[in-house]
């Protein structure tokens, strides 16, 4: 197939590496099976917390997926050159955290074959059509425009003139899919939690943050595996962006807990006094939380000092600490807080179990699964572009 | 020519209706707390219910399906509570179900039109259609819908074949009996309750008890501030 010839080429670490990835996918398969044969009961899920672990996720990689626009629009609207050898690595992300994002949604179905039901009756006014649509649509579009970017560059030549529509439809739509995940949440009647207006812009603020933080880390072990240079500036650049991405979403954080708490109107503040406190001694997720806080103060203190952040070994640990705490922070604690307490004022706890975990376990690694092969495909294409050019 | 479930059901109550020549209906209930609680361990109308509806009795908390159960005041009108709220109210359960909004928050977001708003106010279920998501039961702001989370069969003490069980990993809740309507019958719960604090009626009849009591007596109904309009009425 297009290009796939390029990723059966590798060192023996390369093949080690996708076998061990094959092998938590296997098991991960074997544990969707049995829950396919169970029910969603295999899950720690319950009557309260009707969402859990692999929503979070979606939800998070949504994120993850989105922040691909942090690359594409300086390199395509502001010409931004520094970031042209990492575009591809962005738009490949995305392509990754869409795939692993719908897989979220897909295991979490109680009747995963219905699933095309969605598609048989339209239904306009749910949110949850508009999330698939968008994150369906977005697979797509970056499918189409790394395939046609990537060939382009393979046969040193300039992508066609209509891919660049293509990739600036690709822009919005990337803002509008993290915007509509949010409002999955923002528009419960009957979730304080989530309902509130701070929410979307709060998951672009953090989308932009936790992506590009991967994607430094992505592109700072690509160099030391696989002697591939994204360029001294292009990572500076992206941890600016991080930066400030950061800062913007702590800020909108700290927005809501002085809203909820300068007001103290009891429902908006009990899904906080659970998340950081406990609530009735109900407290599982609080260590988690509050490393959650810890990292993000952390990671600030590295990135706004220029001094730190242009270091890159500091500038690893920094996007580190970013991706952990939001991964927490979204992928854990926004989802499961929302239905703790319950409408009916219940404290039901939620803790995923062995199952559920190899499930999650096995989707990452189908992300990284794809991630590595393109990443490969990506690197072949330059090395024998770079070969061919020496050779003239 | 070929007829989906859905346009066969449609048919069916499009002739109903058109064959009464009636205006549709706005079901609502009226319950009375005072009446209910004389027998404070009376679970009549619960049971009556459950086993109608097949519904099963699982032993594990989390994963029970309940259609109609009791909880605590505090925890069905929470606005309501307060240290010095009636001692009687203050400690006693009262009824919860669901409320067959008028402005369902389930309806809104579910993405298959699995569960949907009848005519007459009932908020119905396509258990053939629902894909399982959830995501109505985060839209219900009452906790009033139960996800199937194993096979529930197995765990139906006897059941009744005049209704379909369900499969796991579907959603369902209370249907306001519309079965038994259909057939001129009132809710099951209804029938059951030996003191009639169950009040099932035509809101659009002025004349229906329902209307009588609400017109003559204070009711609350959980949550109205969320603008979903529940249909369950609490006198008080």
């Amino acid at each position: 197939m297009f290009m796939f010839e390029k990723a059966v080429v590798g060192s023996r670490r390369y093949w080690i590496w996708l076998l061990c990835l094959l092998v938590i996918i296997g098991a991960g398969f074997l544990c969707y099976l049995r829950q396919l044969e169970y029910g969603l009961g295999i899950t720690g899920l319950s009557r309260d917390v009707t969402w859990g672990l692999c929503i979070a996720q979606s939800t998070f990689l949504a994120g993850v997926a989105a922040s691909a626009v942090m690359v594409v629009l300086p390199y395509y609207l502001h010409d931004y050159r520094a970031f042209g050898r990492i575009t591809i690595l962005g738009q490949f992300l995305a392509i990754a955290a869409v795939t692993m994002c719908m897989l979220f949604i897909f295991v979490d179905l109680g009747q995963p074959s219905r699933v095309i039901n969605v598609l048989l009756y339209p239904t306009p006014g749910s949110i949850m059509f508009w999330d698939l649509i968008s994150l369906g649509g977005y697979l797509l579009l970056n499918a189409v425009i790394a395939l046609v970017t990537l060939g382009a560059e393979r046969r040193d030549a300039a992508p066609p003139g209509w891919i660049k529509p293509v990739i600036f439809i690709s822009i919005p739509w990337a803002m509008g899919m993290c915007t509509v995940t949010a409002f999955l949440y923002s528009g419960l009647p009957g979730r304080s939690f989530w309902l509130t207006a701070i929410l979307a812009p709060r998951f672009l603020a953090s989308a932009f943050s936790s992506g590009p933080a991967l994607l430094i880390l992505l592109c700072l072990a690509m160099r030391r595996l696989a002697k591939f240079d994204p360029g001294r500036d292009a990572i500076r650049r992206l941890g600016l962006i991080v930066t400030y991405a950061m800062l913007i979403n702590v800020f909108f954080f700290l927005m809501e807990v002085f809203t909820a708490f300068y007001s103290r109107i009891p429902e908006h503040m009990e899904h906080f006094r659970y998340l950081f406190a406990g609530l009735e001694g109900r407290a599982s997720l609080v260590p988690w939380m509050w490393t959650s806080l810890a990292l993000a103060a952390v990671s600030l203190v590295l990135l706004v000092a220029p001094r730190y952040r242009n270091e890159e070994k500091v500038l690893a640990v920094a996007c580190g600490t970013v991706f952990l705490s939001l991964w927490i922070d979204k992928g854990l604690g926004l989802i499961v807080g929302g239905f703790i307490p319950s409408p009916l004022g219940a404290v039901t706890e939620y803790a995923p179990t062995l199952p559920e975990l190899a499930i999650s376990l096995a989707i990452w690694a189908v992300g990284l699964l794809m991630l590595t092969v393109f990443y490969r495909i990506a690197l072949a294409v330059r090395e024998s572009l770079a070969a061919a050019r020496q050779e003239v | 020519m070929t007829i989906h479930r859905r346009g066969f059901l449609c048919t069916l109550a499009l002739a109903a209706n058109s064959s009464a020549q009636a205006p549709a209906k706005r079901w609502a209930m009226v319950i009375d707390p005072q009446k209910c609680l004389k027998d404070k361990g009376c679970t009549k109308c619960i049971e009556a219910c459950h086993k109608t509806h097949n519904v099963p009795a699982l032993a594990e908390a989390r994963h029970q399906v309940k259609w109609i159960w009791k909880e605590p005041f505090g925890h069905a009108f929470p606005s309501e509570q307060g240290e010095h709220v009636r001692e009687e109210l203050k400690h006693q359960p009262v009824l919860v179900f669901c409320n067959h909004c008028d402005e369902p928050p389930c309806v809104r977001v579910c993405p298959t039109q699995a569960t949907w708003k009848r005519a007459d106010g009932i908020v119905m279920m396509d258990w053939h259609r629902c894909i399982g998501c959830r995501y109505c039961i985060a839209g219900c702001p009452y906790g009033s819908r139960s996800f199937n989370w194993v096979d529930p069969r197995p765990h139906i003490r006897q059941i009744n074949t005049d209704f379909p069980t369900r499969a796991k990993g579907v959603v369902e809740k209370c249907t306001f009996c519309e079965e038994r309507l259909a057939q001129g019958q009132p809710p099951a719960c209804v029938e059951a309750c030996p003191e009639k604090a169950l009040v099932f009626g035509d809101l659009r009849d002025p004349q229906s008890e329902a209307r009588k009591l609400l017109r003559a007596r204070f009711s609350i109904r959980r949550k109205p501030e969320l603008g979903t309009k529940p249909e369950i009425y609490y006198l008080v």
